[in-house]
């Protein structure tokens, strides 16, 4: 692939990007969610045609305008999201689509044994007869790489394939890629995983922001390199930050651990605090208990063991949590799904925390003028573009839908803030905005958590970072302090340091 | 409000207008001149007293179990189960009003209304659990409870509640005390519609004024938004399907006690069925139900006087009902909204008249 650019309205899904896959061979395309990969892996599979660029297939230039050409020639691709028919055969699954063999007739049992002999090569050990709701996540996957082998794939793009696997189900994978590979297969594996593609690939090329940072051999490479290609070091921050004066505890978070949402334990004996009027960075690759960290403290999940303490408070307990509620400010990642909704008016989203007690409601009653003269101050403080108070927030812009979490957030003066990748999907105005306010928090005096998979970004807000990796803190660290190689090395999981940055007094 | 969001509100008119228009086609294939066909529903739904009588009488359950569907939406759940739970509340409502004797009217007539809306209520508390707890959609199981309900009511009708001698499956009367007076003299119209136009005033307001009616409508629209926002999304839901239940029951009890005052087999044609299209065209809005509803009951009630009168069979009225529909889901399908529609227009009935009272006014009209 050269030089190929893919633009969706006015977001640059792939820039220039240029890609050589050489047969027999596993190359990875690594970069965290939104870098590209898939966008460039569905153009080379014909879902999507490039706006620039062009794709050449043994050396000749082809133009791929759907899955149908891209099947055609060769090229099978298996998505996150299986494509297979539940209560059909995995022959049938298979067979779907394809032209009937004799005449009219399906001749499956001859599938059937083709399917056995193809599955016995690779040792993917499925058997056709069996219904495919039957089968465990792990198999269907390999249904579907018999599906790309039995239509005489010898590309094959696996989208992000161990992210619904167990470890075990991994390794098992892993054979059945090197089997592929020995058999003169082309694997194009994604992930955003530095372990798995350090151990499965033999080329990696490193996507950011949808362009290219490099294309590395694996054997020259390592995770703490990766790790600082797939976070960059091209935002440039300036902003005017004091030094923070700390003060009490605004977050105490003790052995927390917690599963994600497939059951995997995503937090695995987390200990940190946060003290009143300093920002703690979270830093790592996205994926490494993040989003789950935040979730547990926002009170969205449950942990299964540890305690967090929120303003002195442990807010175990449902009474704890509604004693905290009104101090803490969340601002999530994906603010169309928790932070704000989306079919309500600016002045009900603004509301949203308290709109059951004084002075938004008197009794059982909503007082609507109340609720609508508050939106007007707060649309007015933060700045919120918009015709009226009273448009569905569905109507603005990312930035400005950032600023009604933020002004309903921010209003109640919290003692803790969680935030998210706050500044994700932001245009830089609108970003240094979000980075400011938190600023002003902070020199307010509350705590803040500051969670992003932007390097830079943490690096340069922070007043202290924590590394995480695989659930665990590898470190905490002072900014200024650390040698960036170091915190690269934390973040691909190869070092952990003892000492703990304390908060600064 | 701009031009496009009004236009889009009045896209159920627009519906029902084109409905119409195409209806015409088949009456005329009957024969008939289709404006005289439509003549003959109008004078026979609306222009006398028998008429408009009749036209209350079929759009009271339309109304109880359209509230009750709409409820349901608005916290973003789908209860097809309104038929069933229709005649669970005739059910209950008979059984107070057959085995209860001596009290007056004004105890004994909220006591089985009371047992009515309890025995929808349950209909729809299953559904509901079942949602909640193990993620079963509740558009399968209230659906599948409708077919429960109606054979248990067929069989207690047509067997232990049954009128000893009576030709077909029938209880005797209810008690005088439990029967809802008639509210136009020498005519069916009784006095459910009340009932089920103040429930309305009372959803609207709820809906529209109210800390309860918002958490409802936010665990709608966004369940994971509105537990962050420390509202309990399930006890809510659990809360509105039951309240949804409990409607439909209440106009099951409307058609026994003021209607038929006794319990039939398969009392009800289907109200709960159509009351699914009722609130849907009502943009599960309360009051735009009450019209909805209305129309509907109108379009039953004159196409009976067309029909004797042209000639013209009743089914037409169905055709138009299922056109109309058709309309409004393509048209919003279209567009990708059908769902959102369903849940109910963002804000019009909560911050409308606010903006109006504190002077607001959308700056594209101004």
């Amino acid at each position: 692939m050269e030089g190929i650019t893919k633009r969706f309205g006015p977001v640059l899904a792939n820039d220039r990007v240029t890609l050589a896959v050489r047969r027999g061979t596993v190359h990875a395309l690594l970069g965290e969610n939104g870098a590209g990969k898939t966008t460039l892996m569905n153009i080379l599979f014909g879902l999507h045609a490039p706006d620039e660029g062009r794709v050449l297939l043994r050396g000749r230039p082809v133009e791929i305008r759907s899955t149908r050409e891209a099947i055609r020639r060769r090229i099978g691709m298996i998505h996150q999201q299986f494509t297979l028919v539940p209560p059909l055969t995995v022959a049938e699954n298979i067979v779907l689509g394809l032209p009937p063999r004799r005449g009219v007739f399906l001749d499956l049992r001859r599938v059937e044994r083709e399917i056995e002999s193809l599955s016995r090569a690779y040792g993917l050990d499925v058997d056709p007869r069996l219904p495919v709701w039957a089968l465990p996540v792990g198999m269907q996957q390999r249904v579907e790489i018999l599906k790309a082998l039995y239509r005489r794939a010898d590309l094959l793009i696996l989208d992000e394939p161990t992210s619904v696997l167990t470890p075990a189900e991994s390794e098992a994978l892993f054979a059945i890629i090197r089997r592929l590979v020995a058999e003169g297969h082309s694997v194009v594996f994604i992930s955003h995983k530095l372990e798995e593609v350090m151990r499965i690939s033999d080329t990696i090329t490193v996507l950011r922001h949808g362009r290219v940072v490099d294309t590395v051999r694996t054997a020259d490479t390592t995770p703490a390199e990766l790790a600082r290609m797939m976070v960059g070091r091209d935002v440039v921050l300036r902003l005017f930050k004091g030094p923070p004066r700390a003060g009490g505890p605004a977050l105490e978070v003790d052995d927390l651990h917690a599963v994600g949402d497939r059951g995997l334990p995503a937090l695995r004996g987390v200990t940190f605090t946060v003290a009143r009027g300093e920002i703690l960075g979270i830093a790592g690759v996205d994926g490494n208990g993040q989003a789950e960290l935040a979730e547990v403290i926002a009170g969205l999940r449950r942990p299964t063991a540890g305690r967090i303490r929120i303003d002195g408070r442990d807010v175990a307990t449902p009474a704890g949590r509604r004693a905290v509620a009104d101090r803490l400010a969340y601002i999530p990642a994906d603010r169309g799904r928790f932070g704000v909704i989306l079919d309500f008016t600016i002045a009900e989203n603004l509301a949203l925390k308290a709109f059951h007690r004084p002075p938004f409601s008197r009794g059982p009653v909503l007082d609507r003028s109340r609720i609508i003269d508050h939106a007007r101050a707060l649309a007015e403080r933060f700045d919120i573009r918009m015709n009226s108070v009273l448009q569905p927030v569905r109507q603005l812009s990312g930035g400005n839908q950032q600023k009604v979490v933020l002004a309903r957030e921010m209003s109640g003066e919290p003692v803790l803030i969680v935030a998210v990748q706050p500044s994700r999907g932001l245009d830089v105005g609108a970003s240094e905005y979000v980075l400011r306010t938190i600023l002003e928090q902070r020199d307010r005096g509350a705590g803040v958590l500051y969670i992003s998979m932007e390097l830079d970004e943490v690096l340069g807000l922070s007043d202290r970072v924590a590394v995480l990796y695989g659930g665990e803190i590898m470190g905490i660290v002072r900014p200024g302090d650390a040698r960036l190689e170091d915190i690269s090395l934390m973040m691909a999981g190869s070092l952990r340091t003892a000492q703990t940055a304390a908060p600064a007094q | 409000m701009n031009g496009r969001a009004l236009a889009g509100r009045l896209l159920p008119v627009w519906a029902v207008l084109v409905a119409l228009l195409l209806g015409m086609v088949p009456v005329g294939l009957a024969g008939v001149n289709p404006a005289a066909a439509y003549e003959e529903i109008l004078r026979g739904a609306l222009a006398d007293v028998y008429g408009f009588a009749t036209t209350l009488v079929k759009t009271t359950p339309l109304l109880f179990a359209g509230l009750g569907i709409a409820v349901a939406l608005r916290a973003g759940l789908v209860n097809i189960g309104a038929e069933g739970q229709i005649y669970m509340g005739g059910l209950a409502a008979a059984v107070v009003g057959l085995s209860v004797h001596g009290l007056p009217s004004v105890v004994h007539v909220p006591l089985a209304l009371l047992a009515a809306g309890a025995a929808g209520g349950v209909w729809a508390l299953v559904p509901a659990l079942l949602k909640v707890g193990r993620g079963v959609s509740e558009v399968i199981t209230t659906l599948l409870m409708n077919y429960v309900a109606i054979y248990l009511v067929s069989f207690l009708a047509g067997g232990p509640l049954m009128e000893p001698g009576a030709p077909y499956p029938y209880s005797r009367p209810l008690d005088a005390a439990a029967q809802l007076p008639v509210i136009i003299p020498a005519t069916d119209a009784h006095a459910g519609i009340l009932l089920a136009l103040a429930l309305a005033g009372f959803l609207h307001l709820i809906f529209g004024y109210t800390a309860v009616g918002f958490r409802v409508r936010m665990a709608g629209a966004n369940p994971a938004a509105a537990a962050y926002a420390g509202v309990r999304v399930h006890a809510t839901l659990v809360a509105a399907m039951v309240a949804s239940g409990a409607l439909a029951g209440l106009g099951g009890a409307s058609e026994v006690m003021g209607l038929k005052h006794r319990l039939f087999d398969a009392f009800s044609p289907g109200y709960g069925y159509d009351a699914i299209i009722v609130a849907f065209l009502g943009a599960g809005q309360p009051l735009a139900v009450v019209a909805t509803a209305f129309f509907f009951g109108a379009l039953r009630s004159g196409a009976d006087t067309m029909q004797r009168s042209l000639g013209v069979p009743v089914a037409i009225v169905f055709a138009i009902q299922g056109l109309t529909v058709l309309f409004l889901a393509a048209s919003l399908a279209l567009q990708g909204r059908l769902l959102r529609w369903a849940r109910g227009w963002p804000q019009v009935a909560a911050t409308l008249p606010a903006a109006v009272a504190t002077g607001v006014t959308d700056p594209e009209r101004r």
